[in-house]
C-alpha cells in the first residue's frame, strides 16, 4: 500500500498537523513504509475473535455523584499561553 | 574514593532506620553525584535540589520520631512524564517545556505522603515515543557504560540515573518495553507491572490501554520495596484495578524447585542473536540448578505483537495527544493567523517528528475507511496474543527470554525507515498488549555490555517475578557490576 500526497494532506488536516511542503515526501515514504509494515495483521485469521480493547477487562464502577475537585482555574491558567478576566484567549473566531 | 553510602533502597532504609546515616546527607550525597556526572549523561531534566533537602530535611524529623515507613528519607527519581506539583514537568517535549504540574500523579502523591525523596525528573524519549533516548527535546541520555551509545528507551534517564549510582532507584513507565529495554541497555533492574496495578493518574498519556508506570533499581527486592508503595487501586484512574494491598517482598526468598518456566518458540528461534542467546541460556541454567524446570511453549501469535502494537500504540496516542491545541496549556505558536492556524502550528512546531509520525499514522489507522483494516483488526491479533499467554500459563509459571535482540548501539545512528528502530521491541511489547507483568533484569555481558534476562509473569503475579528476579540474583552477580568511573 502506497500512501499518496492527497493522504498525507487529508490526515495531517484530521490531526491539525501543519506539514510544509518538503516533509511530505520524507512522510509519505515513511507512512508507507510503517503502513506496509502493519499489514501483515491481515494475514491473522480472526474469525469469530472479539476485538480487546483493554487487555484487564475490568467491569465498569460507579462511584458517588459528589463534588470531589475544588475550583482552582486560576492555578490551572498559570499554564496556559495567554488568559484573560478568567478566560483562555484565542484568535477571534466570530467577526 | 570509597564509596560511604549504600547503593541499593533496601541498604538505605536500614542505615536510616539505624541512624548510621541521616536523610540529608544521603540526599546531598546523591545530588552532588548528579551535579558531578550528569553534565556526561544527561539523565536528568530536572533537580530537584532545594525540594529534596527540605523532604529530607522532614524525613530526618518523622525518623527521629520513628514514624517512618521502608522508603522514608529514601531518595529516587521518577521519570518526567509523572507529574509533580510546583516542578516542570516536560514529558522531553518542547510542547510541555514550560508546562509546571498543578497536581502530583498518584504515584508521586504515595511517595510523597511516604516521605520518600524526590531527587528529579529523569530524562526519556519525547511523550515515551521512541527507544533510544532520542527523541527527547533535551537531547539524549548517555549510557553509563559507554557514553557514545544509546541508554533505551524510553525511560533512559532513570536507567542510567540508577546505573550510575545517580539514584538508588527511579520511576519509568512501559508502553511497549520503554522500562525493560533500557534496563537490560544500562544493566539495571526494571519491573513493568501488571496493567491496572500502579495508577496511571498523572502519568502523561500515551497510549493508554497500554501504559503502565513501574520501579527500576539495582535489586529485586528494591523493585519489590517501590512497587508496595506504588501499586494499589486509586478512584481516580477508571481502569485502576480493585487488588487488596499486597507485600512484593514476602516471598523473595521462596524456593523456586519445582517451579516451571516456559521459553516461547518465537523468542528463541533463528533470528535470535548468538550472543544474546548464549546469555540467555545460561540465565536459564541457574534456575534449573536451583529446581525449576524447563520447557518450550508454543505461542504461534507473537510474530504479530509488533506490527499490532504499531496500530495501536499510534491511534490511542493520535487520540491522546490532541490535547495539546496550544489554548489551556503547552506549547503556542507566534502570531497565529486565525484559531485553526494556532492548533497546527502549534501543533508541528511543539511536537518532534517521532511524535508527528505517531500521530499520522494513528490518525490514519482511525479514519473513515481503514478503522476495520487497521484498528478493529489489530483489535483481534491482540485478543490473539492474549490467548497465546494465557494459554501457556496454564502449563508454566513463568515465561522467561531475552529483554532486547541487541545490547545498546551507537547513539545518532540514521533510522531512514523508522520500521527498522521498531523491529526491536520484538521481545517486549506483547506483554503489553497482554497487559501481563514482566520484569528485565542483568543476565550478563555482551563486549563489555549488559544483556538483560526477561520474566514474564501472569497476571498480578509480580510477587512471583519478583521471587525468580532474587533467587537469580543471589546466585549471580550481574546486578552489581557499575559501569566503570560511576561506582
Amino acid at each position: 500500500m502506497s500512501v499518496t500526497d492527497q493522504d498525507i494532506a487529508h490526515v495531517a488536516k484530521l490531526a491539525r498537523l501543519e506539514v510544509a511542503d518538503p516533509q511530505r515526501h520524507k512522510l509519505r515514504e515513511e507512512l508507507s513504509s510503517i503502513l506496509n509494515f502493519v499489514a501483515q495483521i491481515e494475514a491473522a485469521n480472526t474469525d469469530d475473535i472479539s476485538p480487546l480493547a483493554n487487555p484487564i477487562e475490568l467491569d465498569a464502577w460507579l462511584r458517588s455523584d459528589t463534588v470531589l475537585e475544588t475550583d482552582q482555574r486560576e492555578k490551572f491558567q498559570t499554564n496556559a499561553p495567554a488568559t484573560a478576566d478568567g478566560l483562555y484567549l484565542v484568535p477571534k473566531v466570530i467577526d | 574514593m570509597s564509596d560511604p553510602y549504600p547503593n541499593t533502597i533496601a541498604a538505605i532504609g536500614k542505615a536510616l532506620a539505624t541512624g548510621e546515616c541521616s536523610s540529608v546527607e544521603i540526599t546531598e550525597h546523591y545530588l552532588q553525584r548528579a551535579s558531578a556526572f550528569d553534565g556526561a549523561l544527561n539523565s536528568f531534566i530536572t533537580l530537584c535540589a532545594q525540594e529534596a533537602i527540605e523532604a529530607a530535611k522532614r524525613a530526618d524529623e518523622i525518623i527521629a520520631k520513628r514514624q517512618h515507613h521502608a522508603l522514608t528519607g529514601v531518595p529516587y527519581a521518577a521519570k518526567d512524564i509523572f507529574c509533580t506539583e510546583g516542578i516542570k514537568t516536560s514529558c522531553a517535549s518542547k510542547m510541555l517545556s514550560d508546562f509546571v504540574a498543578p497536581y502530583d500523579a498518584s504515584v508521586i502523591k504515595k511517595l510523597r505522603d511516604t516521605n520518600a525523596v524526590l531527587l528529579g525528573k529523569t530524562n526519556m524519549d519525547e511523550f515515551a515515543m521512541g527507544s533510544t533516548n532520542e527523541t527527547s527535546y533535551y537531547g539524549a541520555a548517555r549510557n553509563p557504560w559507554d557514553t557514545d551509545l544509546v541508554p533505551g528507551g524510553s525511560s533512559g534517564g532513570s536507567a542510567v540515573a540508577v546505573a550510575a549510582n545517580l539514584a538508588p532507584g527511579a520511576l519509568g513507565t512501559d508502553t511497549g518495553g520503554s522500562i525493560r529495554q533500557p534496563a537490560a541497555f544500562c544493566g539495571v533492574s526494571g519491573l513493568k507491572p501488571t496493567y491496572g496495578r500502579v495508577s496511571r493518574y498523572g502519568m502523561i498519556a500515551f497510549a493508554s490501554s497500554l501504559d503502565q508506570g513501574g520501579p527500576m533499581a539495582r535489586t529485586a527486592e528494591d523493585l519489590a520495596l517501590l512497587l508496595n508503595e506504588i501499586a494499589g487501586f486509586d478512584k481516580r484512574d477508571s481502569t485502576s484495578a480493585r487488588r487488596e494491598p499486597e507485600d512484593f517482598a514476602h516471598s523473595l526468598e521462596e524456593s523456586i524447585s519445582g517451579k516451571t518456566i516456559g521459553l516461547p518458540d518465537a523468542f528463541f528461534d533463528d533470528s535470535l542473536d548468538a550472543s544474546i542467546r548464549t546469555i540467555v541460556e545460561h540465565a536459564i541454567e541457574v534456575f534449573k540448578q536451583a529446581g525449576a524446570r524447563v520447557c518450550s511453549v508454543e505461542m504461534p501469535n507473537l510474530k504479530l505483537s509488533i506490527p499490532a502494537y504499531y496500530v495501536i500504540a499510534p491511534a490511542e496516542a493520535s487520540s491522546n495527544l490532541s490535547r495539546y491545541d496550544g489554548v489551556r496549556f503547552g506549547y503556542r505558536c507566534d502570531n497565529p493567523a486565525d484559531l485553526e492556524d494556532l492548533y497546527c502550528r502549534s501543533r508541528a512546531e511543539g511536537f518532534g517528528e517521532e511524535v508527528k509520525r505517531r500521530i499520522l499514522v494513528g490518525t490514519y489507522a482511525l479514519s473513515s475507511g481503514y478503522y476495520d483494516a487497521y484498528y478493529l483488526k489489530a483489535q483481534k491479533v491482540r485478543r490473539l496474543i492474549q490467548q497465546d499467554f494465557k494459554h501457556a500459563f496454564e502449563s508454566v509459571d513463568l515465561i522467561a527470554g531475552p529483554t532486547a535482540p541487541s545490547p545498546a548501539f551507537p547513539l545518532g545512528q540514521d533510522w531512514e525507515d523508522p520500521v527498522a528502530l521498531y523491529l526491536a521491541d520484538i521481545y517486549t511489547c506483547a506483554l503489553n498488549l497482554a497487559g501481563l507483568p514482566g520484569a528485565s533484569i542483568p543476565a550478563g555481558f555482551c563486549a563489555g555490555l549488559p544483556v538483560g534476562l526477561q520474566l514474564i509473569g501472569n497476571y498480578f503475579e509480580e510477587a512471583a517475578i519478583l521471587n525468580f528476579a532474587h533467587i537469580f540474583q543471589k546466585d549471580t552477580d550481574w546486578h552489581l557490576a557499575t559501569p566503570p568511573g560511576f561506582g
